[in-house]
């Protein structure tokens, strides 16, 4: 029996509005070369000033996941040779970062776990290649973007457990609001150490290095793979090499990049254009006075406070701006059950389907409230709120004026009802027979020809009493 | 307007302080200047080739341009070294590699100088990256000392000396990263001072090793000095190791009194390997010193013996990662067969083996060595531990003197060629001029005297950090009473 050893290593380009060291924008997209400046690309001369937002971004997510912030830290200079990198070093930290020793909580099947942090450090992004055919091209706009690099220690003993350490750690960083944490445009990145050891054993296995994966599934389908690859090696007798390997998402394999043979030297050694940086514990503590209540917190109030189920609050509170926009509701209409039910099902199955973020959702509290509020006051069918809610995600109108518009409102008058209810009895005598003869069911045949007739503006649970009324009356008649 | 009251110019007149004066009066004006100092370079240059990037039709222009507004340094001609950035104008450290860069920005100094004023007057000569003591290494040929001209004008900033020595330019800045002002200084017979560490923003100034180098500037006397000074000094917040605290009015420093003012002469710096006209010239320089009222006394700096050995380790383990950048990738030299090479590390190779002379090979070997894993505790580390005992020496011996004085350099200047085969005799040229830049205290150096073979001799001032006000002040009363300033090379 083997047991998996997993250390997570997260890189996390942090939303500040220009880069570490110099006062070029942060921001992704741009045409290449046009967010540059003396400074990111390294021309000679040019010198870093650190980015007091990047710093305050940086302890923020250090407090964040419990880390013990370093009275004095050092940046330091990792030097090695790539296009991409302008100044053939790159600003990070090594034997004095900004923070280290703390933990995220994460929920296995069986129990609650603490992954333990080893350290949260704060660096510079490099450039970017493109390779065309013919030609290599650099563009320098992502050189300089801070990146906050969390290492864990090697807690995690499955791809499972990897999976669950991310999406935490997610939801944390987005309730911190210093990244927009997307995998997609590299502003998240994760690398995987991983190994097996005979169960019991406390030395470490020789361990291979995971890259290249853009998705937490895809961390989780690599790690599978790879766990298994090595238990074959080992069951087979032989060893298992320390290498660096890509994975594949296609082809469901990871593939071997280099070997660690090749390893750098990379003659770390303190930048000298920066000096030693001290830590106030008043801004320390300023800084935690700030942290928001993070989604484990939030869970259980929200269970508590709302009475909602474990699973409703988790779904609302694992998306910081999800679980604001819920308490905003909340405050305006008192049946959080009624408001988790729309949120958790109708307008995430909405974004889901238009491939919407969370982030992007902006109809107004008081808007999807207006339409709870009709459908409590039975001026229109549940089913027809679900259609409502649709046009007012579409085009941002208020329920009153869609319904009016639409002529959505159930029909209140009882005799235009009833003139209805007598007409479809008249038209369907086998139904009614039916009905009459002990079928059931039949009654639903009939309630569904009054709400076709009616364009679906009667209350069915109301066409179901009133048929049942006029046909016991007519049975009792006949 | 007539000219003919108008004065000859005297070109070796030709101080800032001087002329700042004759324009006022209206006595001179900038461009008769320039044109007298162009038709001086004609016929100076080709004897001592300060210069590597001189460019008359732009210097005419910015004659015409010089600001309305009055600046602390208008009309002034100023050479900068060719490790400084100016925006775009050729800045190549004098190394192949850097060649056809010209920076999209000023340097801070720059800025600074342009802001006053002052007319950007030529890039000068340097060691390649500013490593050397001699000026020997550029890559566009040795520049010669004014004095003699087989002798070199000391390094690296030997062409920013040798111009202003020889008049060819008013003042000078330089960069020191162990002595390369003050040794040039000491060598072609003028002032030059490597203020503290900090007070010079190093912004746009090409690294050589980011924690010693410093700006500072290289001039005819001792009030040019501090005239520079009071422009150039100042919180840059675009450099992060620049200090943010007033600077004095440093010309007020110039007061012709230190009576009571405590000088320490460090036993250390007598010991071996002292020419013997370097310190019959020190010692006269001490014996006025006491004339004048100083107190003066014999202080210690035990860790001296360090300082070459911890310098070589720190410098040129920085200064290998610095030069890392020049790559070929972005700008400068690339490599011209570039359709035979296999790859990046080819690429890489080729452009560096082919950019960088000698001298940065040697140095960018030696710095990386001493940073690599299994060598950077012993090398790297150590000599980090070595730089605070050294600095710890200047803070105790501060506690019993206001100045710390000691020869320049420990020869007189020397022939060309007689130390390029020997790296190690180069290394010790700097002996007096390294701990200062280790410790990141100021010192100036000034003229002291001449050998018999008419070649100069400099002596150092050291002072307490931020304390470059007390330099001034006795490096300036020692020159009101002796006349080597005003001694001229025939050339």
């Amino acid at each position: 029996m083997y047991e998996t050893v997993i250390g997570l290593e997260v890189h996390l380009q942090l939303k500040t509005k220009t880069k570490a060291f110099c006062g070029c924008a942060n921001s992704f997209g741009a045409e290449p070369n046009t967010l540059v400046c003396p400074v990111c690309l390294g021309l000679p001369g040019s010198l870093p000033v650190l980015n007091k937002k990047a710093l305050e971004y940086a302890l923020k997510v250090a407090l964040a996941l419990n880390c013990e912030v370093k009275e004095f830290f050092k940046f330091d200079r990792k030097n090695y040779y790539y296009p991409d990198l302008p100044k053939n070093y790159q600003i990070s930290q090594y034997d004095m970062p900004l923070s280290i020793n703390g933990y995220l909580e994460i929920d296995t099947e069986t129990k609650n776990k603490r992954i333990r942090i080893k350290r949260v450090h704060l660096e510079e992004d490099a450039g970017k290649l493109i390779h065309t055919p013919e030609y290599s091209l650099v563009d320098y706009n992502r050189a300089g973007v801070p990146l906050l690099e969390i290492v864990t220690e090697p807690d995690i003993n499955s791809a499972e457990e990897a999976y669950e350490y991310l999406v935490n750690l997610k939801s944390v960083l987005e309730y911190l609001e210093v990244s927009d944490c997307n995998m997609e445009k590299g502003s998240l990145r994760c690398d995987a150490n991983v190994s097996l050891r005979k169960k019991g054993s406390s030395v470490l296995g020789i361990k291979t290095e995971l890259k290249n994966m853009n998705s937490f599934k895809a961390v989780r389908d690599a790690l599978d793979f790879e766990i298994s690859r090595q238990r074959k090696i080992l069951d087979g007798g032989e060893r298992v090499i320390q290498e660096t390997r890509l994975w594949d998402a296609e082809e469901g394999i990871t593939i071997s990049m280099r070997t660690k043979e090749e390893a750098h030297d990379y003659r770390y050694f303190p930048d000298p254009d920066l000096v030693i940086f001290t830590v106030d514990e008043k801004v320390i503590k300023s800084i935690k006075d700030t942290l928001p209540e993070f989604p484990r917190q939030r869970c259980l109030r929200f269970q508590k406070e709302y009475s909602l189920s474990f699973y409703d609050a988790e779904v609302l509170t694992r998306s910081k701006y999800l679980a604001d926009y819920f308490e905003s509701c909340a405050k305006l209409y008192p049946y959080p059950k009624e408001i988790s039910n729309w949120l958790t099902t109708e307008v995430l199955a909405y974004l889901n389907e238009k491939k919407i973020p969370i982030e992007e959702f902006t109809l107004e509290s008081e808007k999807l409230i207006g339409l709870l509020k009709i459908l409590q006051a039975k001026q229109i069918s549940r089913n027809t709120a679900k259609d409502v809610l649709r046009i007012m995600l579409d085009t941002n109108k208020d329920a009153d004026t869609i319904i009016k518009e639409k002529n959505l409102f159930l029909i209140s008058d009882e005799s235009d009802l009833e003139k209805i209810v007598d007409e479809v009895i008249k038209n369907n005598p086998n139904s009614v027979n039916d009905y009459l003869k002990g079928k059931e069911n039949a009654i639903m045949f009939l309630v569904g020809q009054v709400m076709k007739q009616t364009k679906g503006k009667a209350d069915p649970v109301r066409v179901n009493t009133l048929l049942k009324t006029k046909l016991k009356k007519g049975g009792d008649n006949a | 307007m007539s000219t003919d009251k108008r004065m000859p110019i005297n070109i070796e007149n030709l101080k800032i302080h001087r002329l700042l004066e004759l324009y006022r009066t209206k006595e001179l004006n900038p461009k008769e200047v320039i044109d007298c100092l162009f038709s001086h370079i004609e016929k100076i240059e080709p004897k001592i080739k300060a210069f590597v990037h001189f460019n008359r039709e732009k210097i005419t222009k910015e004659l015409e341009n010089i600001p309305q507004k009055e600046g602390k340094l208008k009309g002034i001609p100023v050479t900068i070294k060719d490790n400084i950035c100016v925006k775009d104008e050729p800045t190549t450290c004098a190394s192949k590699i850097l060649g056809g860069f010209s920076p999209p920005y000023d340097a801070t100094v720059v800025e600074r100088l342009k802001r006053e004023g002052a007319i950007l007057f030529g890039k000068a000569n340097m060691d390649e990256f500013a490593f050397g003591s001699s000026c020997e290494t550029s890559f566009y040929g040795p520049t010669h000392n004014p004095w003699n001209t087989s002798c070199v004008p000391g390094g690296s900033s030997g062409g920013s000396a040798a111009a202003v020595a020889s008049d060819e330019t008013v003042a000078s800045l330089g960069s020191d990263t162990g002595g390369s002002i003050r040794q040039p200084a000491s060598f072609c017979g003028i002032v030059g001072l490597k203020p503290t560490y900090g007070r010079v923003s190093r912004y746009g100034l090409v690294a050589f090793a980011s924690s010693l180098d410093q700006i500072g500037p290289l001039t005819k006397d001792v009030k040019d000095c501090a005239l520079l000074m009071n422009v150039i000094a100042g919180y840059d917040e675009k450099d992060s190791t620049s200090v943010n605290i007033p600077v004095p009015d440093y010309t007020k420093a110039l007061v012709k009194d230190i009576r009571g003012m405590k000088i320490g002469v460090p036993r250390e710096y007598f010991l071996e390997g002292i020419d013997k006209e370097v310190k019959k010239a020190i010692e006269e320089a001490i014996t006025l010193i006491k004339d004048l009222k100083a107190e003066v006394k014999e202080v210690s700096l035990p860790h001296t013996e360090y300082a070459v050995a911890t310098y070589y380790i720190i410098a040129t383990a920085e200064a290998s990662s610095n030069l890392a950048r020049f790559d070929g990738v972005q700008y400068g030299y690339r490599t011209k067969d570039i359709s035979s090479v296999n790859d990046i590390i080819q690429f890489y190779s080729r452009t560096r083996k082919e950019g960088f002379g000698a001298e940065a090979k040697r140095r960018i070997m030696l710095g990386t060595y001493v940073l690599s894993h299994g060598y950077y505790d012993a090398y790297y580390l150590r000599a980090l531990k070595v730089r605070t005992l050294i600095r710890k020496d200047f803070e105790e011996a501060f506690k019993e003197c206001d100045i710390i004085l000691t020869p320049t350099s420990p020869t007189p200047p020397f022939r060309m060629g007689e130390k390029t085969e020997n790296p190690l005799a180069m290394y010790l040229s700097d002996i007096y001029t390294i701990s200062v830049n280790l410790a990141g205290v100021p010192a100036i150096s000034l003229p002291c005297g001449f050998t018999n073979d008419q070649l100069p001799i400099g002596m150092q001032l050291i002072g307490k950090p931020f304390d470059e006000e007390t330099i001034f002040r006795l490096a300036y009363t020692y020159e009101q009473n002796t006349d080597w300033h005003y001694k001229k090379p025939k050339l």
